[in-house]
């Protein structure tokens, strides 16, 4: 078993966004994530730290079925989604990824303005019909992100004429702007400099009153930093999860207490 | 001594060259590789090309020069009366026919030496010896002539007997050169990358100067076609109607109607279907339907355009006439041969798709993943991805590749020439027969048209100006494909 009984603790989760039950994953013939259990609290945001390869990306794109775009990727197990399973044959991924938002490792905005950035969502799912209330998202979508003081004077510019950072911050936005319940941020902040990096930690933090947040990280800091709750991953098997001031000062599992005091990973 | 036996011997030396100073440098090193500054291999290279680069040089220059240099010499022999009376260069190739014919008479033993040095055209018929050996001739030789032919013969052995030695004593300097400045020390590997340096950047110099020379022979001959003919009749005449008798009508413009007729509907055909089979191959095929499907298409491009003519011909034509023709389908006589805009255009087309759908697949494909991820996560369906960020994103490489296909289409021939019929004319009826620049491009040459009559000079005009246009075609392609990559760097 990977998870012991007890490692699970009593946190302060308000109540259950997602819970993943005996979760498996293979790429092919390599079985990458083993039997994985873990329940995710609504409107908090948990980190998945662990080494690299180590599956945590692979789970996370399981959460909105971005692992159906490769074709030898094959998924097992229960993943629920507000109590209803996401795997169900009757659920489109197209619908739940307008549920559930993903943010990726390198900032990825469309070669078009800034302004149809933000708008490409809200349009192909037809959220608005006019005009005036596409503005209206655009502009609180930007300042939920904490980009519209920069941009709202240039939001015909190039989404890609802006700077990594703020290119970042565009994709969250972009993500915010069809209103999704959950965003998945997959190493948001592996392509930034420090200042950028502090500047998305703080948007996660404001974020999370309205979002469910999970996000994968390699940096134990920005784990503490920006989460409540944090999940240890090791060699596809979920080791151990916990609120983070626990998980980081009293870790239960060996391997946990190992790689966040630096002697692997 | 022959061209090819002193090659030869020019080959032998430097083999030769290379294993002494290979061996000179392994010497020089007491055996020991190690101290020598490159690999042995360098220091033959660098002692056989000593002797090959001045001696191959030398040789080469001495060929361009030699015929330069002994008919200047032998033309001041030719009296300024018989210039007058016929043309020096129709002289001098009569003088080079009868030495020609003269050696060829030596070699088959059908004079002696003494008997060509010492002959007058009092003397000998010249002529009639000279068919013997199977040189015909087109007139008697006089004596002049004849002597311009003696003393041209005279010069080009003693030419060639110097041509020998010079090429010999080179190479043979370039050994010893080359092999006594071999030791340990000498930078050999610099020496033999700069000469290879040097061939690599004279084989991209050949590629640029033929095109330099291409367009400055155009630019000539298009200068000497308005001489004779007015440019603004050229540019803006509206019947094209050439007799080589004179007083022809060569207008442009039916010709470039046609052209670019043929053209607009080859890119209708080609740039809708080449681009949805891109996207299919590029976005939706399975791996193994791709791997064979692309390659199958890119076979189309293979093909000879000759091909793609006779499937105009006898298939595409005689088909569009069983359905516009006036006892077609449809009963509506708007076709009456096979021959045609549509029957061109639409065979061109169909040439044409591999061209569109192999590139815009290959600029499809360099649209990064983090794009489709982006979108995919953000909800949107597969086809959304494609029509709102992929064509989006690929579209100025699209546009490129539809600009590249287009300047194929207009310098088309083949297919023109059987697809589309010869006759010149101005109509909107694309069942009519038309006839592009290309098409009369090759009319007006093949023909034995006098060289310097405008009917065959107009051709050059032609040319020049399908190539200003096709050049102007893929500067503009070539910029849109540029701007492009610059997008996700």
């Amino acid at each position: 078993m990977t998870q012991m009984p007890g490692t699970i603790k009593a946190a302060k989760m308000t109540d259950t966004k997602i819970s993943a039950r005996n979760v498996q994953v293979y790429y092919g013939d390599t079985h990458a994530i083993k039997d994985v259990n873990i329940e995710i609290g609504s409107r908090a945001v948990t980190a998945f730290i662990g080494p690299s390869g180590c599956g945590k990306s692979t789970f996370l794109r399981c959460l909105n079925r971005m692992n159906d775009t490769i074709d030898i990727c094959r998924v097992e197990g229960n993943i629920d989604l507000d109590g209803e399973d996401i795997y169900d044959s009757r659920v489109d991924p197209v619908q739940l990824r307008a549920k559930v938002g993903m943010v990726f490792q390198k900032p990825n905005p469309f070669p078009k303005s800034i302004y149809d950035n933000i708008a490409y969502g809200p349009r192909i799912h037809g959220l608005v019909r006019k005009k005036a209330e596409l503005d209206e998202i655009v502009a609180s979508s930007l300042q939920k992100a904490g980009l519209w003081n920069e941009v709202k004077d240039r939001l015909d510019g190039p989404g890609t004429g802006l700077s990594g950072g703020q290119q970042q911050r565009l994709c969250i936005a972009r993500a915010i702007a069809v209103s999704p319940e959950v965003i998945l941020m997959d190493e948001p902040c592996s392509a930034l400099d420090p200042i950028a990096t502090a500047k998305v930690e703080e948007l996660i933090d404001e974020l999370r009153e309205n979002f469910t947040i999970v996000i994968v990280t390699h940096s134990m800091q920005q784990a503490a930093r920006v989460s409540q709750r944090t999940a240890f991953f090791h060699m596809g098997n979920l080791v151990e999860i916990g609120d983070t001031q626990d998980i980081f000062t009293n870790p239960v599992d060996k391997r946990t207490q190992d790689y966040i005091t630096g002697r692997f990973g | 001594m022959p061209l090819s036996l002193l090659f030869a011997s020019c080959l032998l030396i430097a083999a030769l060259a290379f294993l002494m100073g290979r061996g000179k440098a392994f010497k020089s090193a007491g055996g020991d590789i190690r101290k020598l500054h490159s690999l042995p291999g360098y220091y033959g290279w660098n002692s056989a090309l000593m002797v090959l680069l001045p001696s191959m040089a030398a040789l080469v220059i001495w060929l361009a020069v030699q015929p330069l240099v002994i008919n200047s010499s032998v033309s001041q022999m030719i009296s300024t009366q018989s210039v007058e009376a016929s043309s020096l260069d129709l002289i001098m190739s009569d003088v080079r026919r009868v030495a020609e014919g003269l050696n060829k008479a030596v070699e088959a033993g059908a004079m002696t030496e003494a008997e060509v040095s010492g002959a007058t055209a009092e003397s000998m018929n010249v002529r009639e010896r000279l068919g013997a050996v199977g040189v015909a001739l087109g007139s008697d030789v006089s004596n002049e002539t004849l002597q311009a032919a003696q003393s041209y013969r005279d010069l080009s052995a003693t030419s060639g007997l110097l041509r020998t030695i010079a090429v010999l004593a080179l190479a043979l300097g370039g050994l010893v050169f080359g092999v006594v400045r071999t030791n340990k020390d000498f930078r050999a590997r610099n020496t033999v990358e700069r000469v290879i340096l040097g061939l690599l950047i004279a084989a991209a110099s050949i590629a640029i100067l033929t095109t330099v020379g291409i367009v400055f022979s155009l630019i000539f001959n298009t200068v000497e076609f308005f001489k004779l003919y007015p440019a603004a009749d050229f540019f803006f005449g509206l019947t094209w109607s050439p007799s080589f008798g004179g007083g022809s009508d060569l207008g442009i413009l039916p010709l470039i109607w046609a052209t670019l007729y043929i053209s607009l509907i080859a890119l209708a055909v080609s740039v809708p279907v080449g681009l949805f089979a891109a996207i299919y191959l590029s976005e939706y095929a399975a791996p193994l339907v791709r791997s064979v499907a692309k390659p199958l298409l890119e076979v189309l491009a293979g093909i000879p355009t000759i091909v793609y003519g006779l499937f105009a011909l006898l298939t595409v034509g005689p088909l569009l006439v069983d359905i516009f023709g006036s006892n077609g389908v449809l009963h509506l006589g708007w076709m009456q041969g096979g021959t045609a805009v549509m029957t061109a255009g639409l065979v061109m087309g169909i040439m044409l798709i591999p061209f569109v759908s192999s590139l815009s697949d290959d600029i499809i494909n360099a649209v990064p993943q983090a794009m489709r991820d982006g979108s995919l996560g953000l909800g949107a369906t597969h086809s959304e991805t494609v029509k709102q960020v992929i064509l989006p994103a690929a579209l100025p490489g699209i546009v490129g590749a539809i600009l590249l296909a287009a300047s194929r289409a207009i310098g088309e021939t083949m297919i023109v020439v059987l697809g589309a019929g010869a006759a010149a004319r101005l109509s909107m009826n694309p069942f009519d027969a038309m006839t592009t620049v290309t098409a009369k491009i090759v009319s007006q040459l093949t023909g034995d048209a006098d060289f310097a009559s405008p009917e065959a000079l107009v051709a050059f005009a032609l040319g020049m100006t399908l190539f200003v246009m096709t050049l102007g075609l893929n500067v503009i392609a070539l910029y849109i494909v540029r701007k492009y990559r610059e997008q996700y760097e």
